[in-house]
């Protein structure tokens, strides 16, 4: 506590003057979203992974340095979560799911097929740096199993075919679209940047629902079953005001315990400053 | 029982997720209405209406509410647990695809309710396109005079930030998620104090699934009765129920609380042709697994548990008689030992020992006394573990030997599995043989 740390070129990051200068307002910006700038580090380290295609030690150093955190904590965070990724991430993080559901409806034959096709094995990246294949857990698409995630775009419904055909154009260079997601998919560094909440202004594309999202409503429709009516519109107020009984009557507002805080502590009871005092 | 779409109402319009799809489907009249009702008479609205917790737990949402203390001037806050992850559960982030203004309103709503100008969604950063969606909603919501200051002219201030995560399926369990918010590692913080004492930056904190928050504007508009007319008694209101796996037509079916699987199955058009059912998960793979046995029990909270199981998130995973369910839960058990945070260690190292025995028993290289192996495991896991992620860990293991312990006994005696893998498949294919360590980086435990 009594000696400035000595600054040795070890603990500065090595960004040039002009990205150190465009991640300090970024950073600065996803700060300012909380009442605690380090709630911020989980979208600084997707920023950071925006500019280097994963959480280098420079990004380690940077974050530290803007949270006034050492970059050890910072590093701690870091290795907790699957999505910062410790070595150069492929321009596309191919994830196959392969927890039970679609391991069992054909995931795990069509991560094996890829992992062949591709010649690399779970997380790690092809030769010319395109494609990191991975397995992952539950994607919350279940009812369209199996499914493969492409920089976390939903592709559902695969089969080996399917998803080699994927993989191979994603190698080429050539746009591949979602099931459920924008009109085409970005690149990780891209990804990581939304991520870090900076919108990309593609919320508007792409579908809504696919089929099984839809498949109950659908037998809804074709039944014409909905939810019970709402009441009209007075009984509606009664019912949401059925607790608080008509005033006058026992247990009326006059005489019912308050279930809120008064509000008269400041207000026009008061005289301005009276709580200075 | 007939299915009752509220939240999924909108999902077939075009541009479902856009703000005027919804205020023309009748959105935001909830809000306009709990802004003229004092914030207590919401509370108890919400109490009345019998919602209780969709996130798994069932804890009533209206009491969660209650149980805050009396405001002290400091800020207090309402974060949304949008980090959907157990394994089978797949409502919330397709509610958030097609409807995110549903989640905003009810963000709304219920921020009025319990005094608070800044709320939270904590959405998992594995849905990219989810997470466009909400900011654009909260953007729009903003521009429409619904979030900022003086919302509708009532004096009401309410700011939301969509928060990513990154990957890490304890960060579910709120109290992990409060950490993790806060910029840290995302692992569980001891209980008490609960998080309506001592949440986020240690104020008093709601902490609420989606589909729960997303309930609240019916509420309001329509009603605590008009809620609590679908459903059981002591299961009230409509909820989500997401089938999946063999099923005809899998997807989310949206009825009262009490509609049982063959009802479901009935709306679904039945298991996958030419097979039939084998076990089924009532509310994800935390949930004790359920067969043909229990194609009538209600799906209730009540009625689930008495049967053994628990409601959880109603994610349905279907399995036909082509699986091994030593395959399934073995798989289920990777994710477990994959997700352990590492806090405690019955779950640490539980989850991994877990792991090894049904590996080696899938492998046919399982040995007598593996099975009593596995339940002593168990029995060390549940209840000693530090949060329901290891208690979780256990249920499809427990449950899955007391079912089918002949099938775990096939393994060990004919040193293999007995099941083809590709039979199980949508599609035919010759599985590849697997060298040993194939599997490696299937859950290979930790974070990395």
């Amino acid at each position: 506590m009594t000696a400035e740390p000595v600054e040795t070129p070890t603990t500065k990051t090595r960004y040039d003057a002009e990205t150190l200068a465009s991640l300090t307002a970024d950073a600065t910006q996803i700060m300012a979203r909380y009442p605690d700038p380090r709630s911020g580090l989980l979208p600084m380290l997707h920023l950071v992974q925006s500019v280097d295609g994963y959480v280098s030690r420079d990004g380690i150093l940077f974050c530290a340095e803007m949270l006034g955190i050492t970059a050890a904590e910072v590093s701690a965070v870091a290795t907790f979560y699957t999505q910062y990724k410790r070595r150069p991430n492929g321009t596309y993080t191919v994830g196959v799911c392969t927890n039970t559901l679609c391991a069992v409806m054909g995931g795990d034959a069509i991560f094996d097929e890829l992992s062949e096709h591709l010649g690399v094995g779970h997380d790690e990246t092809t030769p010319d740096g395109a494609i990191t294949l991975e397995r992952v857990e539950c994607n919350a698409a279940c009812d369209y199993a199996p499914v493969v995630m492409v920089n976390w775009e939903f592709f559902d419904n695969q089969t080996p075919e399917s998803a080699t055909a994927l993989a191979d154009k994603l190698i080429l260079g050539e746009d591949v679209v979602p099931t459920r997601g924008a009109a085409s998919v970005c690149s990780f560094k891209q990804m990581s940047r939304v991520l870090a909440g900076f919108p990309d202004g593609r919320a508007d594309e792409g579908v809504g629902a696919g089929e099984p999202t839809l498949a109950g409503l659908t037998v809804a429709r074709e039944r014409g079953w909905t939810a019970p009516a709402a009441p009209a519109a007075d009984a509606a107020d009664g019912a949401t005001g059925q607790t608080s009984p008509p005033v006058g009557t026992p247990g009326s507002s006059a005489e019912r315990t308050p279930t809120t805080a008064p509000d008269t502590s400041v207000g026009k009871d008061k005289k301005s400053g009276e709580d200075a005092k | 029982m007939t299915l009752t779409p509220v939240l999924t109402d909108t999902w077939d319009k075009d541009r479902s997720w856009r703000l005027a799809t919804y205020e023309r489907a009748g959105g935001y009249a909830g809000l306009k209405k709990a802004l003229r009702m004092e914030p207590g008479e919401i509370v108890q609205a919400v109490k009345d209406s019998g919602l209780r917790g969709r996130g798994g737990a069932g804890f009533p949402t209206g009491m969660k509410w209650g149980f805050l203390p009396p405001p002290d001037g400091g800020p207090r806050y309402l974060v949304v647990n949008a980090d959907e992850s157990e394994p089978g559960t797949c409502k919330d982030i397709p509610l958030m695809l097609a409807s995110p203004q549903h989640l905003i309103e009810g963000v709304a709503i219920t921020s009025y309710a319990i005094g608070c100008d800044h709320a939270f969604i904590y959405v998992r950063g594995e849905v990219l396109h989810v997470y466009r969606r909400l900011l654009n909603a909260v953007e729009e919501a903003y521009r429409a005079g619904y979030l900022g200051k003086n919302i509708q002219g009532s004096g009401f201030d309410l700011d939301i930030t969509v928060h990513a995560g990154a990957g890490a399926y304890i960060c579910g369990e709120e109290t992990a998620l409060l950490d993790s918010l806060e910029g840290l590692r995302g692992q569980p913080r001891l209980k008490p104090p609960f998080p309506a004492v001592a949440g986020l930056y240690a104020r008093p904190t709601v902490v609420n699934n989606v589909e729960s928050i997303a309930s609240v504007p019916a509420i309001v508009a329509n009603g605590a009765d008009w809620f609590a007319s679908m459903g059981t008694e002591k299961s009230q209101g409509h909820g989500l129920f997401s089938l999946s796996g063999h099923v005809t037509r899998p997807g989310q079916y949206e009825a009262p609380l009490g509609i049982t699987l063959r009802e479901l199955l009935d709306l679904a058009g039945g298991i996958r042709a030419g097979h039939e059912l084998k076990f089924w998960t009532p509310g994800g793979s935390s949930t004790p697994i359920f067969t043909a046995d229990h194609l009538d029990t209600p799906l209730d909270y009540e009625s689930v548990g008495a049967a053994g199981s628990m409601l959880g998130t109603r994610a349905l995973q279907i399995f036909d008689e082509t699986v091994c369910v030593v395959r399934a839960v073995s798989r289920w058990t990777d994710f477990y030992a994959h997700e352990s945070c590492g806090k405690c260690t019955p779950c640490r190292e539980g989850t991994y020992w877990l792991k090894q025995v049904l590996h080696r028993i899938e492998a046919g290289e399982g040995v007598d006394g593996d099975l009593d192996l596995l339940l002593d495991l168990c029995d060390n896991i549940l209840g000693k573990a530090f949060c329901a992620l290891g208690d979780g860990a256990t249920s499809p293991i427990t449950s899955s030997v007391q079912l089918f312990r002949d099938e775990y006994q096939a393994h060990i005696d004919g040193h293999g599995c007995p099941f083809d893998p590709s039979a199980s498949a949508l599609f035919p294919y010759t599985p590849k043989t697997r060298t040993p360590g194939a599997l490696a980086g299937a859950g290979a435990g930790g974070h990395r």
